[in-house]
């Protein structure tokens, strides 16, 4: 299979498509908490339990008023081999924690893999709804009918005091978690990313880094969502997020613009330097090829690279994970003939395009 | 030295474990680690926000703070015990809520700001909540209105009771 097919096939509509702002924002998210009145949370569940509340979703996800927006498949993590677990995470379909959960975990994913419901993870269900861009609630809307539509189906657990219930107290209430993936190169190259980050921690959003450990954040790609889901609306806690998400935006455009104009020729070296490492090296690990494709966005977004689709970084970032890259040789391979491997795709990815370096 | 397993990168990661009396040594780069999995990830997850969340919550019986409460105390549903929750950060059922409700306020405060929903309502069991609140309400009524030997009170109490629990399905 050629490496344009493969795509064609393996990418995901928040890979590929594009939305407001994408140049900065580069996926929107909403995911809700739900769970099952009078069934235990899926720690203290049994196999009878947990079955019960695949068959639940199962019937949901198959009334005509869920088909009527597209059609669910429930695939059991049992089913799954190991490397089609890790590739829908690699995906951002389903958690890492779903991932691990072999015995009881389920996810009923939609064929166009806009939105899905994971089953059996730290709550019975989870929708979630991923977009490309900005575009909060637009999602929110997507993952609002579905609850909708399968709550006429499944009595929830609410309260009215507490709102949804789920297992845990951190999510209760709206049971709503919304999340903007940022690619934030400006303000990591000048330095205030830390200050803004702890600025957005104390208007009640949580930031962290998409790759990497703890604050550090391989690729510049920094995860910023709500913290609290109980005592505001949906609507209140989605727009709170939006308007910071917006501020951030404006701070990373400025940010560029000061990069740019005090230091044209090393900000050109740079990015160039990084495009030529991805279109010559013959080896790279996960860690170097998110900082190069981080910096060769950069280079698209400022003009300074022309010919490259925007997109790559995205469906790069994707394509080059362990999982995936396993996927599309169709084989088992070590750490070490990865990075060849990595290095290679990235090589013909690059050759796709008509690419042009000033 | 490089690393054993992929005789590329400097080998970061080393490690003896010991089963049974047989001694393994491993020299592995820091991808490699990663790849053999759980050991070191289960290492660096120890500081992950469950640890945190239940470090909130000991904070609660801190000596001279906290009224004492039974350590003993379960849902009733579940069988949960309040230290088990203090221990995951997770609650066993739905009902777990209800029988740990005084605890969890200053919880509730301490990580959401408000202890009250304000979000959307589920057309269905909203409107369940609705009615078996009412329902509560009418039966702490009848109690009342039997111990006050109201008899045509409660009698009309009764039949109203009745029509709920038979709407609610129960």
């Amino acid at each position: 299979m050629s490496l344009q097919d493969f795509l064609q096939r393996a990418t995901t509509k928040w890979m590929k498509d594009s939305g407001p702002d994408d140049d900065i924002a580069l996926t929107s998210r909403i995911r809700i908490a739900r769970n099952i009145e009078d069934v235990p949370f899926p720690m203290l569940q049994t196999d009878s339990h947990a079955n019960a509340v695949i068959e639940q979703v199962e019937r949901a996800v198959n009334s005509p008023k869920v088909t009527a927006a597209g059609r669910f498949e429930i695939l059991r993590i049992a089913d799954m081999s190991a490397l089609d677990r890790q590739v829908l995470v690699e995906k951002h379909l389903i958690s890492r924690d779903l991932a691990e959960e072999v015995r009881h975990g389920a996810v009923a994913l939609r064929s166009d893999e806009v939105v899905n419901v994971m089953i059996n993870e730290e709550d019975h269900m989870r929708i979630q709804c991923l977009m490309p861009g900005l575009r909060l609630e637009e999602a929110w809307a997507v993952a609002n009918q579905l609850d909708d539509a399968l709550e006429e189906q499944i009595p929830y657990a609410f309260h009215d005091r507490y709102g949804y219930l789920t297992a845990c107290p951190t999510n209760v209430g709206t049971g709503i978690r919304a999340s903007v993936m940022l690619h934030l190169p400006g303000l990591v190259l000048s330095g205030q990313i830390n200050r803004l980050l702890s600025a957005v921690s104390q208007v009640g959003l949580t930031v962290r880094g998409m790759y990497g450990e703890g604050s550090e954040s391989a690729g510049n790609l920094f995860q910023v969502s709500n913290q609290v889901t109980l005592g505001e609306t949906e609507e209140e806690i989605i727009g709170n997020l939006d308007s910071v998400v917006h501020q951030l935006i404006d701070h990373e455009r400025s940010a560029r613009r000061v990069l740019v104009q005090e230091n044209r020729d090393g900000l050109e070296d740079r990015v160039s330097r990084s495009f030529g490492i991805l279109a010559y090296a013959r080896r790279m690990d996960s860690k170097e090829t998110l900082q190069r494709l981080s910096d060769v966005r950069l280079g698209i977004d400022l003009g300074m690279i022309t010919g490259v689709s925007a997109g790559i970084l995205k469906e790069l970032i994707v394509m080059t994970q362990p999982a995936f890259l396993q996927k599309y040789y169709n084989q088992e391979l070590p750490p070490a003939e990865r990075d060849l491997r990595r290095a290679t795709l990235i090589r013909e990815r690059l050759r796709l395009d008509d690419t042009e370096v000033q | 030295m490089l690393c054993e397993q992929c005789h590329t990168r400097p080998a970061t990661v080393h490690f003896t474990k010991i089963v049974g009396g047989d001694k393994t040594e491993y020299h592995l780069c820091e991808t490699c680690a990663k790849e053999k999995g759980n050991v070191f990830a289960k290492a660096a997850q120890a500081f992950d926000f469950n640890h945190l969340l239940s470090g909130l919550l000991n904070m609660e019986s801190s000596p001279g703070f906290a009224a004492p409460q039974p350590t003993s105390q379960r849902c009733d549903v579940c069988g949960l015990s309040y230290n088990q929750f203090t221990q995951t950060g997770r609650f066993g059922c739905p009902h777990c809520y209800d029988s740990f409700s005084s605890r969890l306020e200053p919880l509730l405060r301490r990580i959401q700001n408000n202890g009250q929903h304000s979000g959307k309502v589920p057309g269905k069991a909203g409107e369940q909540v609705i009615r078996k609140k009412t329902l509560d309400h009418l039966r702490a009524e009848l109690q009342q209105a039997v111990a006050a030997e109201q008899f045509e009170r409660a009698a009309e109490l009764r039949d109203e009771i009745r029509a709920l629990e038979q709407s609610l399905g129960q």
